[in-house]
């Protein structure tokens, strides 16, 4: 393969932009590994605890562009203790005191603290773009020093981070000179915000096409700002409150007819329902629509919203919109391809929800559906095997019964026929959250036809050590798997574990597995971190046979990590 | 062996291994064909599975499925995670002492279903005590999600808003700013709830004492709460009080209606963020949580000009829980 110079190679390099492909190319031969890692630009960490900043560095000087992901995904839901690690200020530290000219990073369930944020924003000149998505441990002050310090700041992304408020002044921190602005975002944020600061900054963004407000921004000041960006293309309102009949609505119903590039529609985190007329007009244009978070829509009120989207590609609601609002959609979004059904009874007060019922609805009237995540109150078998047929092209099939092991309420069956059936008929799955009654039975026709699956969620499920074992048998591309509450013990831990070093994780809690067969783990493979976190003091040193209760085992090229904290063991 | 069950260091008050629990009791190995899980998984095959999807559900893998069959209401006697109260409870504790010794650790759902133990933190607890799914970490969704969603239960945007012109809506009661003494606990690692508590003070009673108005809905349970703080100290107001028509009045029982309508001879107002002091019960529940600061239970005589509210019938809004 040496008939080309490198820069021929690199530029043909240029047009293979996934992660996947580029490190399938440096896999060649040692000149494609050389060319392909000199001019790669991003690079996607999965756990950044399976390589150091050094590693990273050394290999790819020409870094621009790096994901981080931290906390294994469990830790969404407390199940990960708090001071587990995930820190990002080692890999902040490690690139500013290299010559990489880092524009761009995006991490995810990590530690980020205010001192991170301003060394990142005072050693990479070029930095361009932030996006933090579930991170904690910073507050508006590092929000701060990366407005003041960052000339060239094009994106501000933050996304359900746990954000300490201090103050809104950080906005004011942007200075005057700053018009870059493409993309900001601070949803998130739960306290007061500078207005006035808000509304020059947009005033002096032109190229801004994104902007996603937080609960302090009121409906006046989200005029003025539609007034002065009507390019916008993905917006978030903030609260959407105010008297129908006043003058500031008034205002904001021409406004909005100016803007006709919106596109992603968001936020509504407080809403007076009679205010929504003011959007319909750009409803046809909406690919995106997220109103997972406004509670204040329900009922007619909703519905009347979705009747306007026919070109929803992607739709995030609560479950107070029910299996009659899902019928809606159904008829309306024929061109969904992601549908996300969020609980909005989370304190038992006896909302709406929504069944079997709705997900055959939307299977029958939206064919393109490749991405779901579905809580409801219940499933039937009948409904996944109808479900399956009219949409085979699933990708990422997430469902979530709100009642541990609950089984099919018509026949009392478990659900392993629904879920077969889900898996032998999309053969594209890559994604896949199991819930309810499950038996051995569903990990069998996993194993046998989830030929592309990457990721499973597991909870309440199984029998015996057959169904972890016919999983990891059985699906080749698996790379995560995280598994809790389930009868699984050392047999299934131990039985393949060369399969481990062919995944990025495996999460195991309030399964079977003792302290002595996860030694014995460690000990076969040492390119394995088998993390036992032993939060209460509860695991004691001597004994083997002690269940434990969360396991996190994952590959890595640095071996143990520096940054456990005294209830990480590291076996 | 070192852990019960499901990590009983965790579980605080538990029966320990030989405390039988009278929500298991309808529920035995024999009965519960899910436990009887050794015979369904030997003869799980391969090749009878095949033939098992997608045709039918119930037929297919032959005895094993009979024996899945038709147990009717056994079956919907699967465990919930209602079947295993959390916090401090010994039907944890026995739960999974019963799984541990009475099936073998790969094949008892019981000690699957051993969801409370293990991860016991002040998250849990709260969670239980919000009376959502008491089980740690489920349904699985994102904490941040979870917080905003249990916020926004607790203050619920009424139609009421859509005929008011609202002023600037930079309260927020979910920020601990200054004056209502509100904190979001939302980023201490495990808690859900947003607290607010506020200050009240009764009338010809030095000592006054604070509440917590995210735990109340409704005007009604709220004043409840209030006569219940109060009415202990009716005898210690007795013994203050020295005029002879304060302490007739004093002598009735403050009922919730009576502080609510001002016929016990006080009235229950409150101070709101611009410092005026107002009646308590004319707004909806979800405005008064934004703006009040503290509340008082004043003297009527003080309160000039409220006329006593004996026939207003509006309690519809005032005591409308979300």
């Amino acid at each position: 393969m040496n008939y080309f110079p490198d820069e021929v190679l690199e530029h043909v390099f240029d047009f293979v932009a996934s992660h996947r492909d580029r490190n399938a190319v440096s896999l060649v031969c040692r000149l494609w590994h050389r060319v392909e890692r000199l001019s790669r630009q991003r690079v996607f960490v999965g756990n950044c605890y399976a390589l150091s900043p050094e590693i990273l560095i050394a290999r790819f000087p020409g870094l621009k562009s790096l994901t981080l992901k931290g906390k294994p995904h469990f830790a969404d839901f407390n199940l990960v203790p708090h001071d587990w690690g995930g820190y990002v200020q080692p890999w902040i530290e490690a690139l500013s005191n290299s010559r990489i000219g880092l524009e761009e990073l995006r991490l995810k369930r990590m530690v980020v603290s205010d001192e991170s944020l301003e060394l990142l924003s005072r050693s990479l000149a070029n930095f361009k773009s932030l996006v933090l998505v579930s991170c904690e441990g910073f507050t508006t002050v590092g929000l701060a020093a990366i407005a003041a310090n960052c000339r060239f700041l094009r994106e501000l992304d933050l996304q359900e981070n746990e954000i300490d408020d201090h103050s809104g002044h950080w906005l004011s921190c942007f200075p005057d000179s700053c018009t870059s602005l493409i993309s900001l975002n601070f949803a998130c944020l739960k306290g007061e915000i500078n207005l006035a600061a808000l509304e020059r900054l947009v005033a002096r963004s032109p190229n801004l096409r994104s902007l996603r407000l937080n609960r302090a921004v009121p409906l006046e000041t989200l005029q003025n700002i539609l007034m002065r960006a009507p390019q916008l293309v993905d917006l978030g309102t903030g609260s959407y409150i105010h008297d129908p009949d006043s003058e500031t609505y008034n205002k904001l119903k021409h406004t909005i007819l100016k803007c006709k590039s919106i596109r992603n529609l968001s936020g509504f985190l407080e809403v007076a329902p009679r205010c929504l007329p003011a959007i319909y007009p750009i409803c046809l244009n909406l690919t995106s629509l997220n109103l997972s978070y406004a509670a204040g829509i329900h009922g007619s009120e909703l519905v009347k919203l979705i009747r306007r989207c026919a070109k929803l590609q992607r739709l995030w609601i609560l479950d107070c919109i029910g299996d009659k609002g899902l019928e809606v959609v159904a008829s309306t979004c024929k061109e969904l391809q992601e549908l996300r059904v969020f609980p909005s009874d989370v304190l038992g007060v006896g909302h709406a929800a929504v069944t079997e019922n709705g997900l055959v609805a939307i299977s029958a009237g939206c064919p393109k559906l490749h991405s779901l995540l579905y809580f409801c109150q219940q499933m039937t078998n009948a409904a996944l095997i109808v479900v399956a047929k009219n949409c085979p092209n699933f990708i990422r099939f997430r469902l979530c019964i709100l009642e541990p092991t609950k089984p099919d309420p018509v026949t009392m069956q478990p659900l392993d026929d629904g879920f077969g059936a889900i898996v032998q008929s999309c053969k594209h799955l890559r994604r896949l959250s199991l819930s309810g009654l499950l038996t051995d039975r569903v990990f069998l026709y996993i194993g046998m036809y989830a030929e592309q699956l990457e990721m499973l969620s597991v909870a309440f499920a199984g029998d015996s050590d057959k169904g972890m074992l016919y999983v990891l048998n059985g699906c080749k591309k698996l790379r995560k798997l995280e598994i809790r509450d389930c009868p699984y013990g050392d047999k299934a831990l131990l039985t393949d574990v060369g399969k481990y070093e062919t995944m990025r994780s495996l999460w195991m809690s309030s399964c079977e597995v003792t302290l002595g067969g996860c030694k014995t783990l460690a000990k076969e493979m040492p390119r394995l971190n088998v993390e036992i976190i032993n939060e209460h003091d509860q695991m004691e040193i001597g004994s083997e046979e002690q269940r434990v209760e969360k396991m996190y085992l994952y590959r890595t090229l640095v071996g143990p990590r520096k940054d456990a904290p005294e209830f990480v063991w590291t076996l | 062996m070192g852990v019960v069950g499901g990590g009983a260091g965790a579980v605080s008050g538990g029966g320990g291994s030989s405390t039988s629990d009278a929500s298991m009791s309808t529920v035995s190995k024999e009965d519960n064909p899910v436990l009887s899980s050794e015979d369904s998984s030997s003869c799980l095959d391969e090749s009878e599975l095949e033939l098992g999807l997608g045709l039918s559900l119930g037929v297919g893998v032959g005895a094993c499925k009979a024996q899945q069959g038709p147990r009717g209401g056994q079956y919907a006697r699967i465990l919930t995670a209602k079947d295993f109260p959390y916090v401090g409870s010994s039907t944890s504790a026995s739960v999974s002492s019963s799984s541990s010794s009475s099936s073998s650790s790969s094949s008892s759902s019981l000690s699957r279903a051993n969801v409370t133990a293990g991860t016991k933190r002040s998250a849990d607890s709260v969670a239980a005590a919000n009376g959502a799914s008491q089980v740690v970490g489920w349904p699985p969704i994102r904490a941040y999600r979870m917080n905003s969603l249990v916020n926004q239960a607790k203050l619920p945007a009424t139609e009421v808003f859509n005929s008011l012109i609202v002023k600037s809506r930079n309260s927020n009661p979910a920020v601990g700013k200054g004056t209502s003494n509100a904190c979001v606990n939302a980023n201490e690692k495990g808690q859900l709830r947003s607290s607010l508590f506020v200050k009240v003070n009764m009338d010809g009673i030095p000592i006054g004492r604070k509440v917590d108005l995210s735990s109340h809905r409704c005007y009604e349970t709220l004043a409840q709460k209030l006569e219940d703080m109060f009415a202990t100290s009716s005898t210690i107001m007795n013994s203050i009080r020295s005029g002879g028509e304060e302490h007739d009045m004093m002598v009735d029982a403050i009922t919730p209606s009576k502080l609510l309508d001002g016929s016990s001879g006080f009235v229950l107002t409150y101070e709101d963020k611009e410092g005026d002091w107002m009646l308590v019960g004319d707004v909806p529940w979800g405005m008064f949580i934004n703006s009040v600061r503290r509340l008082r239970i004043m003297r009527a005589s003080e309160a000039n000009g409220l006329a006593p509210r004996l026939e207003e019938s509006n309690g519809g809004q005032r005591n409308k829980p979300i």
